[in-house]
């Protein structure tokens, strides 16, 4: 069954184009939609069980359903902050089908009543938001944004704004305080953005991919959509495919795809020589599988939340047997303390001190009490902030530490890595 | 760090004037001035740009300054004319990336975060720049160059002058 509904023209050069976008039937969707009541769109998406594909999961009908009723002025934010360290799927879709998601907001837009819509794009995609600015303009010269969209009577205006370097204005309200021109930290829920977001206003904050399914699944209507993946997590979803692997890239799959197929029929497998070590599955605040974990396991929502993982943004980040798990995780510490927005005293100080520990292993300095002082810091970070960041730096820390802990071990004891070859002081200044 | 007289051209003022009715709140304007002021001052942003973009903008310099330290794309101090950013963040850091940014510090003779003699380099270890699947990276100034060899960035840098 072909399987690509987001991504079937991406390889065709002027897709980008709004000649080359309708020329695949683009905004085709997007009439039918405006001649529909709000209503029927926000039903049909929740009949598809559609999920925010950025990373949290949470269904999309159910989070518009949470804007209050009434007249009130609100906003749509598209999520293209991407930053879970992995992710590089909205980067292709605004590079190679910026109409996708125009269509897609336009057709949100008009469900949730909304009449202005902001794309968040992290500064350093300066490539993708020339294509987005583009294509903006093409859509609004030829009536499809703006006032009175194809003599509807409806209403909806779309710009872009520039983040500049933060990892945690790809947290919701933190992207709405950067909007707001502010720094880029988290606000206490409750209120939700859906109540209370951009300028106290109600706001709806989807990522890029979720607006831009929002087109198959209006075209054919969810029970089509419902074709692919499971029950709970119906439809299909770009992964990001990097690391150690030969043909890394975005696929899109049926959700519930084998990881396994995912790796060595999609990615091609290992490289000459090499095994596979650990896989992680959704980004990097996605806790480690080990290889042979990795095996068993589908992509989808249930399966890797069974598995004591987490699908997140679908981002697979595959590790061979040349690496060295502490390595790994030094990596990732110094990028959870660096991102920290330092206002929740557990995540500002508990960020610091795991990137401290699991250095001074690295440095030849550990201890055997340390890789328990470890664990205790991160279950010390766990749900005590207003929101994920905290957590997302302390899953790594606890999966890599409980499934690898023969390498901390061996680390601490002999001041060098387990694996042979790797040498890691001099990487980590 | 203070600089004499940072003044924006009337093209970059105009930019930043634009900006401040583009958005619903005025204060959304900070970043893209910032920008706007940033690229005007060979890419960093002292005190006294901070003072200047105050007075266009009728905003606070602590207002300014707060939304200016929070985001890494601004620099708070001088650098090359062109900014080396490797990423060395997990997907990269498994395909050499570390490796490569030291092997860029050592032919441009330079530590990071540091300006080379000629003024031309800083070379920088940046978190996740979204090019996973065409690791390792480098941006410099605004383009991604992917995929690169110790010897294929060199030779990029090299071509730079």
């Amino acid at each position: 069954m072909e399987s690509k509904l987001l991504s079937e023209f991406y390889h065709l050069d002027d897709f980008r184009t709004l000649a080359g976008y309708q020329k695949q039937g683009g905004y085709q969707v997007m009439k039918k939609a405006l001649a529909m009541q709000p209503q029927a769109i926000i039903d049909e998406v929740k009949a598809s069980g559609l999920r925010g594909r950025g990373g949290a999961g949470f269904p999309t009908g159910m989070k518009w359903g949470f804007l209050p009723k009434n007249n009130e002025p609100r906003y749509l934010l598209c999520n293209a902050d991407e930053g879970e360290p992995g992710t590089f799927k909205d980067r292709l879709m605004m590079e190679r089908a910026p109409h996708q998601l125009i269509e897609g907001m336009v057709i949100s837009g008009h469900a949730i009543s909304s009449q202005k819509g902001y794309i968040y794009v992290r500064g350093e995609y300066h490539y993708p938001i020339s294509v987005l600015e583009k294509a903006l303009k093409e859509a609004y010269d030829a009536g499809l944004l703006g006032k009175n969209i194809l003599g509807t009577g409806i209403t909806f205006d779309l710009d872009i704004y520039a983040g500049a370097g933060a990892y945690i204005c790809g947290e919701e309200t933190g992207m709405i305080s950067s909007l707001e021109g502010f720094k880029g930290q988290p606000k206490l829920k409750p209120p939700f953005p859906a109540v209370k977001g951009y300028l106290h206003k109600p706001t709806i904050v989807n990522n890029v991919e979720t607006l831009a399914a929002v087109v198959p699944i209006i075209k054919d209507g969810a029970a089509a959509y419902r074709k692919y993946g499971t029950e709970k997590s119906p439809g299909t979803k770009l992964f990001s495919l990097s690391g150690n692997i030969v043909r890394p890239g975005n696929y899109e799959v049926p959700l519930a795809y084998p990881l396994k197929d995912l790796i060595f029929k999609e990615g091609g497998g290992m490289k000459p020589g090499r095994k596979l070590k650990a896989v992680i599955p959704g980004g990097s605040s996605a806790p480690v599988l080990t290889a042979e974990e990795a095996e068993k396991t589908t992509m989808d929502y249930e399966n890797l939340t069974a598995v004591g993982s987490m699908l997140g943004s679908g981002a697979v980040i595959v590790i061979d047997d040349s690496q060295c798990m502490v390595d790994m995780l030094g990596v990732l510490t110094h990028f959870y303390h660096h991102e920290s927005c330092g206002q929740c005293t557990p995540c500002r100080e508990g960020t610091g001190w795991l990137n401290k520990v699991v250095h001074s292993i690295l440095d030849g300095r550990g201890r055997l009490q340390d890789i328990e002082l470890l664990l205790k810091v991160a279950d010390n970070m766990k749900g005590r902030t207003i929101c994920a960041l905290s957590d997302a730096a302390a899953l790594p820390v606890i999966s890599f530490v409980s499934k690898f802990r023969d390498e901390f071990e061996y680390f601490v004891r002999e001041g060098h890595s387990k694996v042979k070859g790797v040498r890691h002081a001099e990487m980590h200044h | 760090m203070l600089q004499q007289g940072f003044v924006l051209s009337s093209e970059g003022l105009a930019k930043v004037k634009k900006e401040l009715t583009r958005y619903e709140a005025k204060e959304s304007a900070i970043i893209p001035a910032l920008y706007v002021a940033q690229s005007e001052n060979k890419g960093w942003v002292s005190d006294e740009v901070i003072s200047h973009l105050s007075q266009v903008m009728e905003i606070p310099e602590s207002r300014i300054n707060e939304v200016f330290k929070f985001y890494t794309m601004f620099n708070q101090k001088p650098v090359g004319k062109y900014h080396v950013q490797v990423c060395t963040n997990i997907s990269c850091a498994l395909n050499g990336s570390r490796e490569l940014a030291q092997h860029i510090c050592r032919e441009l003779k330079v530590g990071y975060d540091q300006v080379t003699e000629d003024q031309r380099f800083t070379v920088s270890k940046v978190e996740c720049l979204g090019s996973c699947g065409t690791a390792p990276m480098m941006q410099v100034n605004d383009a991604y160059y992917e995929n690169l060899t110790a010897e294929s960035a060199m030779n990029i840098l090299r071509g730079m002058k």
